[in-house]
């Protein structure tokens, strides 16, 4: 019955949506607020700046966009914006959610949209949140099938449910792919500071690395940097994040998890300009290419024929549904310790 | 011959209060006007987009204000120490437990009391967390010899830990990612300035989160005036900042003055989180004191520790934050780091070589102005 109410009131909003924002492709004028890391943080931010630019490289349309400095922008940023003529703002992160939520209910005719967030509810509000945890399950079978010494590590950022997600999919992954294996996991810290801490990032992959792991996967934004320093210099292996980074330390990063919050963000305004805006969250997983794993020339010779084939497979399994990879989201508990 | 060498003649007040800051913004001015036509933008429409941004667009003077909110209460934290030779570097660390304080006690009495009991309750809260984490490094400088500046700045690394380790863990509000407590009740908050002059029919206003903690700042102005000035502790605070040995000579209970000073510096960074967390955000975050804190000390330098040049420099550094975000805002290429580089230039002229004109300035008003009686005349 709840369901059904929701299932009735998302259409009922999208009816409405569509109305609203039928004919608005004449003064059609995006904009974006990234968040206190800043657009160019090789991680989280920039993916969403590279989906930017894809649009307006494609559309010759330019976006405005804005850099938050402290807490109270947030939300100025997105009504100066709105105040500006912008037709569809886009916020990057859960910690605009508050802002976005504010700023989406005083202004029905704007659309928005937002990314890493799902527990909003406004009728101009499309919300996008990512099945980490898929894409963790495939690089953990990757790390697991091409580790020697048979343990593994986790480095994230701030410990939050989200960087658990990407934890537990990985360690699934590796326990399915080799039953024997040693885990080992970090998280760097429990402020917004772990996302920017290169140092202590490279010291957690170096303690990993004393601990007998050869393959460490890091889910830490700029953190990651350090981790993947840290095993190049080791002789080891790393495991990039969010955007491709198989280039950072070719050779020594085996593959990369894909967050593609730059498809999201492109998504987010091609629909817009070609009014096919919808309200609503967006889970993308496996099957709507939101995550993936990432290999081009720099990982190529270090991927086997099987460990391919092998991670393939499970892919496909993941989206026929046969195997099923836990949500630490979810109840907040990883089956695999 | 004039003296170009020799101890410059003294300035005439109104070249003081008046002349060289003009002076000194105008140089400052000149500065970024470089820096900004090197960049390729015109310097005239960017630096008059900072001056449009904090105090014409409409709305904007709200955010200018909520800002100098900020200011004011780190600035006068600064001040008080200062007036007793005390560093307080704790400023950043106070308003934090004054943060906790308001959330605690919110989270503690909830809905359950009436706003005309509840609002002074959290001003108070603020005030006291912040007093208490000030009180604890005064204790130690008055009585143990620990010096004041390496024990707050060693206090705002324990606040920050405390306030990690609640707001990510019971203070948190279930259901979400951020380290942010639950949004507080419609009566433990204070209200914003936009909401009050709609209420009072004055039309409408522009939403900033400006809320009434700017009205008790200028009553903390005032209060901070009368207690230096014009009462039996300020003058004992004075004379300890002078000179404590012949301040304990002349009776006055030395160790006993320095806690009071940073219990009373404290209280007033505290009460910055009145405009962070019980105006603006209606919740506790992590690191809503945002430098604020640090800041405090660059406003109290430029503003003589005095409550008059405290708030003309509060409101100078909250128009530069306002006006940094307009022009962020309204230039693509200018970033935002650029902008904290205008900022900088600004603070550097008006604040650090506030001094470098006044021996010229006094040179050359000495040469113009005609003088009344002056037995120095005869030297030259």
């Amino acid at each position: 019955m709840k369901s059904f109410l929701f299932a009735a009131v998302t259409a009922a909003a999208t009816a409405v949506a569509g109305v609203a924002f039928a004919g608005s492709h004449g003064n059609f004028k995006p904009a974006v607020i990234y968040d206190m890391g800043g657009k160019f943080d090789k991680s989280f931010n920039e993916g969403v700046y590279n989906g930017i630019k894809r649009f307006t490289d494609e559309t010759g349309v330019e976006v405005m966009e804005f850099e938050v400095t402290n807490e109270a922008q947030r939300e100025q940023a997105m009504r100066r914006m709105v105040q500006r003529g912008a037709t569809v703002v886009l916020g990057v992160g859960f910690g605009q959610a508050d802002a976005i939520n504010a700023v989406a209910g005083d202004n029905p005719d704007v659309m928005f949209s937002i990314i890493d967030v799902n527990w909003l509810n406004q009728p101009n509000l499309r919300q996008y949140a990512f099945k980490e945890h898929e894409g963790s399950y495939l690089v953990g079978m990757i790390a697991a099938n091409f580790s020697k010494s048979g343990t593994v590590g986790f480095v994230g950022g701030m410990d939050i449910p989200l960087i658990r997600a990407f934890e537990c999919g990985y360690k699934q992954g590796a326990k399915a792919a080799n039953g024997d294996i040693r885990l080992l996991g970090n998280m760097t810290g429990t402020t917004p500071a772990a996302w920017n801490d290169p140092a202590k990032g490279a010291e957690l992959t170096r303690s990993q690395i004393d601990r007998g792991a050869d393959v460490v996967y890091q889910a830490a934004g700029g953190t990651g940097v350090g981790v993947i320093q840290a095993a190049a210099d080791a002789g080891k292996y790393s495991i990039g994040v969010d955007s491709n980074q198989n280039h950072m330390a070719p050779g020594s990063v085996l593959t990369s998890m894909l967050k593609r919050v730059d498809v999201a963000a492109y998504n987010t305004l091609k629909d817009a300009m070609d009014g096919n805006f919808d309200a609503g969250v967006y889970n993308l997983g496996l099957a709507e290419n939101g995550v993936g794993w990432a290999l081009d020339e720099n990982n190529a010779a270090l991927i086997s024929d099987d460990m391919k084939a092998a991670v393939e497979a499970a892919a496909a399994g993941i989206i026929s549904g046969d195997i099923v990879v836990h949500d630490y989201r979810a109840d907040n508990t990883c089956p695999v310790e | 011959m004039f003296k170009f060498l020799g101890t410059p003649p003294p300035l005439p007040r109104w070249a003081e209060v008046l002349l060289l800051p003009l002076i000194n913004l105008f140089v400052a001015f000149l500065a970024c006007a470089l820096v900004i036509a090197a960049i390729g933008e015109k310097p005239v429409e960017v630096l008059w987009t900072l001056f449009q941004g904090p105090f014409l667009f409409p709305g904007n003077m709200g955010y200018t204000l909520y800002y100098t909110t900020n200011f004011i209460f780190t600035g006068l934290a600064v001040a008080v120490a200062f007036h007793a030779k005390m560093f307080n570097i704790g400023g950043e660390g106070q308003a934090t437990l004054g943060g906790l304080g308001v959330g605690l006690l919110v989270m503690a009495l909830g809905g359950s009391l009436p706003m005309i009991l509840m609002v002074p309750l959290i001003v108070l809260s603020s005030a006291a967390f912040g007093a208490a984490w000030a009180l604890v490094p005064g204790y130690l400088q008055a009585y143990r010899g620990s010096h004041i500046v390496i024990t707050t700045i060693m206090f705002n690394f324990i606040a920050a830990a405390i306030m990690v380790s609640l707001l990510s863990g019971p203070m948190m509000q279930p259901g979400q990612m951020s380290p942010q407590t639950a949004p507080f009740p419609g009566n433990a908050i204070l209200y914003k300035t936009h909401d009050v002059l709609h209420w009072l029919g004055i039309g409408k206003v522009a939403e900033s989160p400006m809320n009434l903690s700017f009205f008790i700042a200028i009553l903390a102005l005032i209060g901070v005036w009368l207690l230096i000035w014009r009462t039996r502790l300020g003058y004992q605070i004075r004379a300890v900042g002078h000179n404590p040995e012949a301040a304990h000579y002349a009776g006055i209970n030395v160790p006993r003055v320095v806690m009071l000073t940073m219990a009373i510096s404290g209280a007033l960074a505290g009460m910055m989180a009145l405009n962070e967390v019980a105006g603006a955000q209606q919740r506790v975050i992590l690191n809503f004191s945002g430098n604020y804190g640090f800041v405090g000390i660059a406003v109290a330098l430029i503003g003589r520790n005095h409550p008059i040049g405290i708030f003309l420099a509060s409101l100078l550094f909250g128009a530069l934050y306002q006006g940094g975000t307009e022009i962020d805002f309204n230039y693509q290429s200018i970033t935002r780091e650029m902008v904290v580089l205008i900022q900088g230039l600004i603070i550097l002229f008006s604040g650090a070589l506030y001094y470098m004109f006044n021996p010229w300035l006094a040179r050359l008003l000495y040469l113009v102005l005609p003088r009344k009686s002056s037995p120095e005349g005869a030297v030259s």
